[in-house]
């Protein structure tokens, strides 16, 4: 019942790699684009502050980091509409967006949304997690990508994947007390990641890549651990050492700075406000949005590209992109079947070969399970300080579900409605239940996705006149079957 | 809890109220970047326990750098850019409803 006519062609939500690529696509084949943003600049996090990076740091980050500014100045030279500081609350099932920007409400409507809202890192609930001083190496990066800062002391680096390995190199190169990286992949992953070798030699730059990392890293002479295990943060009011088993015996790094990581994962919280199809996924232990090639999930209209679906990496989001772009004009008629296919067919082909790193990674640097099914006492949720102990409790007492454990405990309630808590808690509940997490299933999401003034809201329930706003769009009351 | 790395060319000053001391950020930092350059560890305590807790993501997913600007609560330190004049609060225990906007 939306009185909010047709704005636009297509709306693409995020400014990362993917949505860059979409909407300059988009713009490119003539479809009336705006692209949104909830950061000052365009960039998403791999690119963030590209276009206004320093130059030294610049430098440091490297062409994988200044490759994002080919992606704005694609959006640049197209006339585009981009609006940044335009944090969006609400997608309504007809599509009508619904955002802030400047501390105005406004609403904006098309046929087509491509939804590029990224990554975030995956949890790494441990004991002492919750101390300050302990962040993501993702926002170390981000603070020296937007900042030119790094953390002060002594940092230790704890937890398996690429980013580790290259936040770990970045923060030497800048100049910071990088005392250890912890690893704590298992040791039978690498023998899991060996029969995806083969295939991921086509996608050769990435090994290399890798390669380089970990020389400069041995070179360098910091503490170095691997099959590191329970793992935990020590401090009295913030991080003062990381403690672990390694070798047979257990170890203790004291540091300023924490820096955790385990993977990141695709952030899904516009996806399920949408009620997609999303399945869980074994290899990448996430949740993925059903799509096609195109990013069509199975709301009609709403298109999800880049690792906001599946976890591919910065390039392949860029390729998705301009497929989902493809597939928004094909679909509005503003492309012949046969253009369609031959523009589809490079994309195609560059996806697949940045996806074929994709198998490899995965296995190597697959959580342990001790992060996935943290110890009875660690806190999950952080909002509301609930443990992995309680929510098993609770499945021991009937909860079949993560929304019923957040009903009787307020697990995943706090203000960041359970973004940080929601996989681990799906994936706890599945193990206690001895079911799949896609029987378990995932918080159920509503508007507004981010806490918002209350005259915002009221900005938009004004009567509305001929093409006024429409009254936000209301999720039902939580009543669910689980 | 954060240090600005060198040789890096100085942008525009931006002054702002952290707590009620004058602290000087550049333009183009967010609030949390500008809070942990001056020195800022912990930003809020949680409502049930009161656990101090310091931003985890910089990136608006973890909601653990959640300040009072300019008299409005919850806003996400990491999300938002500083401007000259700004005041930038901690959060102590669980927000309560007092009016206004």
């Amino acid at each position: 019942m939306s009185t909010v006519s047709m704005t636009h062609d297509l709306i693409v939500i995020g400014a990362g790699p993917a949505g860059m690529a979409a909407a300059a696509s988009a713009a490119a084949l003539g479809l009336k684009t705006v692209l949104l943003d909830e950061q000052a600049r365009m960039g998403g996090q791999i690119y963030r502050n590209v276009q206004a990076c320093d130059p030294k740091v610049a430098a440091l980050l490297g062409p994988d980091y200044t490759h994002g500014t080919t992606l704005t100045d694609a959006v640049n030279r197209t006339r585009l509409e981009v609006r940044t500081g335009a944090l969006i609350w609400d997608v309504a099932p007809d599509l009508t967006v619904t955002g802030l920007q400047d501390r105005q409400a406004f609403q904006i409507r098309a046929p087509q949304i491509i939804a590029a809202t990224g990554a975030m890192e995956r949890p790494s609930p441990v004991p002492g997690w919750t101390l300050p001083g302990v962040l993501n190496a993702g926002a170390a990066q981000i603070a020296l990508k937007s900042g030119g800062v790094v953390p002060q002391g002594r940092i230790v680096l704890a937890g398996a994947g690429p980013l580790l390995l290259l936040v770990a190199c970045q923060l030497l190169d800048a100049g910071a007390d990088v005392v250890g990286v912890v690893e704590t992949s298992p040791g039978h992953n690498r023998v899991r990641a060996l029969r995806h070798l083969p295939a991921a030699l086509a996608a050769w730059p990435y090994l290399a890549k890798g390669l380089r990392m970990m020389m400069r890293l041995r070179k360098s002479g910091i503490l170095w651990f691997a099959q590191a295990q329970a793992l935990e943060i020590q401090g009295a009011d913030c991080a003062q050492a990381l403690v672990f088993q390694a070798g047979g015996r257990t170890q203790r790094v004291d540091a300023d700075c924490v820096l955790l990581h385990h993977g990141v994962i695709p952030n899904t919280q516009l996806s399920r406000l949408l009620r997609v199809d999303h399945r869980w996924d074994d290899r990448q232990l996430a949740w993925q949005v059903v799509t096609d090639t195109f990013g069509q999930t199975s709301r009609p209209g709403l298109r999800v590209a880049g690792d906001g679906a599946a976890i591919g990496g910065a390039l392949a989001a860029e390729a998705s992109g301009a497929l989902a772009a493809l597939g928004a004009a094909h679909q509005l008629g503003r492309l012949t079947d046969d253009d369609f296919a031959t523009r589809a067919r490079p994309l195609h082909r560059s996806l697949a070969r940045h996806l074929a790193i994709r198998p490899f990674l995965d296995e190597l640097y697959r959580p342990p399970t001790w992060i996935v099914q943290p110890a009875d006492a660690t806190i999950v949720c952080r909002c509301e300080e609930v443990t992995a102990g309680r929510v098993r409790e609770m499945a021991r007492l009937g909860c079949v579900g993560p929304n019923q454990t957040k009903f009787f405990s307020r697990c995943g309630m706090g203000p960041c409605q359970g973004r940080i808590c929601g996989s681990t808690v799906t994936q706890v509940l599945a193990a206690e239940l001895d079911k799949s997490p896609n029987e378990v299933g995932a918080y159920r999401i509503r508007a507004p996705l981010k806490p918002i003034p209350l005259g915002a809201l009221s900005a938009l329930a004004v009567p509305a006149s001929a093409h006024g706003p429409s009254a936000p769009h209301c999720a039902p009351p939580n009543v669910e079957k689980e | 809890m954060f240090r600005k790395i060198d040789g890096l060319a100085a942008r525009p000053a931006v002054s702002l109220f952290f707590e009620d001391r004058s602290i000087l950020a550049q333009e183009g930092d967010t609030i949390a970047i500008a809070l942990m350059n001056a020195g800022a560890r912990a930003f809020r305590e949680t409502p049930l326990s009161g656990a101090a807790r310091g931003p985890l993501c910089l990136m608006g997913v973890c909601f653990d750098c959640l300040v009072e600007v300019d008299g409005t609560p919850n806003v996400q330190a990491c999300m938002v850019a500083v401007r000259d004049g700004m005041r930038v609060r901690l959060q102590h225990g669980a927000r309560r409803f007092e009016g206004g906007t």
